[in-house]
């Protein structure tokens, strides 16, 4: 074998091994921040956090119960506000969208989705907060924000799978389109629409940065929505930053919390996806 | 969808037809309008923010953008230090991701095979899916210290002689702020690049491999010298995401409104003084300010992502033979 051969075999297996470093590389991270979190939040979770309301600083106890009915509130309000504007928006997107028109509205959706999270929250602030004060409203609003172009554009692809002599079969039997998209369509993309709508909450349930000054954050159960309103991940920042132990503590079982949450929505509709996707595979 | 004959031109000759078709209008003016309130909210975005944000600006000008002066008790502006905050940190991150991203992209989609790219691609994905606050909370008390006591020492003593390692190693700090954010970008510049690898046709690869190309002279001809302007929208996109990022980079950049040169000094970035000062604002002017940076923050991901998204529909675009 000559000299120039064996060089390049030698560079071909060099780069294979550091694409392959690299790759090991990428992959790293996700195992460690998971350890960390796994291993400080357990150390600190116990049945107390999920009931009690938070102890003054320094002191042992206490949990966050008041932040995770105020996350529920919040979240469940913004899914409330966005799911059926979204999902309306997408089937524009996805049943009638080959005009101009539509794709100048797609790309604004990207854009809205590409938005900085900080950036909503002076929205929100300049609409609501300015004229009513903090609230658990404002916090809501700036959540639907978030989540309307990520449910717009999942439920867009997910109907774009659907085959479109399912369409055909639909209009061939003399249904009306809306009809076809509501009665056929939709409920073939089902699982695959339900998946997004799930990640696109799990995404906005550790939203901290559009919160912190429009729900603000509170020591206690609110009382009315017209009320600042703890949420989880605002007290987790807040504890994070404190220098009391236990405070400290309380933020990496929220954070646990969190991770949780996030990991079992993604892998529980992953696995509901791949048991029923039907057509796209 | 649109190869589907639209309905609205049938027959109307009966009434309960007719209706019908009534429905079938009312049904795409209400989803049409809803996507349109897409817009409207986009808009309307703008037009809140900017009003908010105008009082700063008349107020300071273009002085704003190039003086280093932040001052809330004297209500006297300037943005510099932030914005090289978020610039230079957005670099640390691009520096170590890039190349990081780039090289999973093609191991998953060129080299792996399917059961190690499926549970190795998910790993990556979940990184994007783990929320902010999480980083923020695991830089400062893991990577932080680790910096501190490991990562320093030893660039201070290999590269000391560059200003960017100078000083004293404190964890917290621009370098900090760059590897939690190199991590939060990862996700986004990777799977950007496996969609545009996965644009090129398979017979630009046989082709290559055809003529007697190894594996790696395949990937670097008929992979990595083809995908460029992809790969470009791809890096786009990671710098959009990192510019925008508040949390994380909030717990972990020291929050001082510096402009040093060497990575181991505090910083403060645009999204990280919002973070910080925007509920407690002392004054009017100041809530400008802090607006004003918003402002600046939206337009510039408005312009990043638009010409990111342009770049990469473009390509892939081109790889279809559609242009």
């Amino acid at each position: 074998m000559d000299f120039a051969y064996r060089r390049r075999k030698f560079v071909n297996l060099v780069s294979l091994a550091g694409i392959f470093g690299l790759a090991v590389l990428a992959a790293v991270p996700f195992f460690v921040v998971s350890v960390f979190v796994l291993d400080k939040g357990l150390g600190a979770i116990s049945w107390d956090f999920f009931t009690q309301l938070p102890k003054g600083p320094g002191e042992e106890g206490g949990g966050m119960a008041n932040a995770i009915v105020g996350s529920a509130i919040m979240v469940g309000l913004a899914a409330v506000l966005s799911i059926p504007w979204g999902l309306a928006a997408g089937i524009f997107m996805s049943e009638y969208g080959d005009s101009r028109t539509a794709r100048c509205l797609r790309f604004t959706t990207d854009l809205l989705a590409s938005t900085p999270s900080i950036v909503v929250g002076i929205f929100v602030y300049g609409l609501i907060v300015v004229y009513t004060g903090f609230s658990a409203w404002a916090g809501a609003a700036a959540l639907t924000v978030i989540m309307l172009p990520i449910v717009a554009r999942t439920s867009e692809e997910m109907l774009k799978l659907v085959p479109d002599h399912v369409r055909e079969a639909g209009l061939a039997l003399g249904l009306p389109r809306w009809k076809v998209i509501v009665r056929l369509v939709l409920p073939a993309a089902k699982s695959g629409v339900i998946t997004g709508l799930m990640l696109a909450l799990a995404r906005v349930a550790g939203e901290t940065a559009p919160l912190l000054f429009t729900a603000l954050g509170n020591n206690y159960h609110s009382e009315s929505l017209n009320q600042p309103t703890a949420s989880l991940p605002v007290q987790v920042y807040n504890y994070a930053m404190s220098p009391f132990e236990e405070m400290q503590q309380q933020a990496w079982a929220g954070a646990l919390v969190l991770v949780l949450f996030v990991v079992v929505i993604n892998l529980s509709t992953r696995l509901l996806l791949r048991s029923k996707q039907g057509w796209s595979s | 969808m649109s190869q589907v004959a639209s309905t609205t031109e049938a027959i109307p000759q009966r009434s309960r037809r007719r209706d019908l078709h009534l429905a079938d209008r009312i049904f795409y003016r209400v989803v049409k309008g809803t996507a349109w309130g897409m817009m409207v909210l986009l808009l309307s975005m703008i037009v809140v923010i900017m009003t908010m944000a105008w009082p700063a600006l008349k107020e300071f000008g273009l002085r704003f953008f190039v003086t280093n002066d932040w001052d809330t008790l004297g209500d006297s502006f300037g943005a510099l230090a932030l914005i090289y905050g978020t610039v230079m940190s957005s670099i640390v991150a691009l520096v170590i991701s890039v190349p990081v991203s780039v090289g999973v992209a093609l191991f998953l989609n060129e080299l792996a095979p399917r059961w190690l790219s499926k549970p190795v691609g998910f790993l990556v994905e979940m990184l994007a899916a783990i929320p902010s606050i999480v980083y923020g909370l695991w830089g400062l008390y893991v990577l932080a210290p680790f910096l501190r006591s490991e990562v320093q020492p030893f660039l201070s003593e290999a590269f000391g002689f560059l200003p960017l390692f100078e000083g004293p190693p404190l964890g917290v700090g621009m370098l900090c702020a760059g590897v939690v954010l190199a991590i939060m970008i990862t996700p986004t510049i990777a799977s950007v690049c496996r969609e545009v690898f996965a644009a090129i046709p398979v017979a630009v690869r046989e082709a290559a491999l055809g003529l007697g190309a190894t594996r790696w002279e395949m990937l670097r001809i008929s992979v990595l010298r083809t995908s460029v302007s992809g790969v470009v929208g791809a890096v786009i996109l990671g710098l959009g995401r990192a510019f925008g990022e508040t949390m994380a980079v909030t717990m972990v950049i020291g929050n001082i409104e510096q402009i040093k040169l060497s990575l181991y000094e505090p910083a403060q970035t645009m999204a990280s003084i919002l973070a910080n000062q925007y509920a407690e604002a002392d004054s009017d002017l100041h809530l400008s300010a802090l607006t004003a940076i918003g402002f600046c923050l939206f337009v510039v991901s408005l312009v990043v992502n638009g010409s990111a998204r342009f770049v990469v529909s473009k390509f892939e675009k081109r790889e279809r033979g559609e242009v």
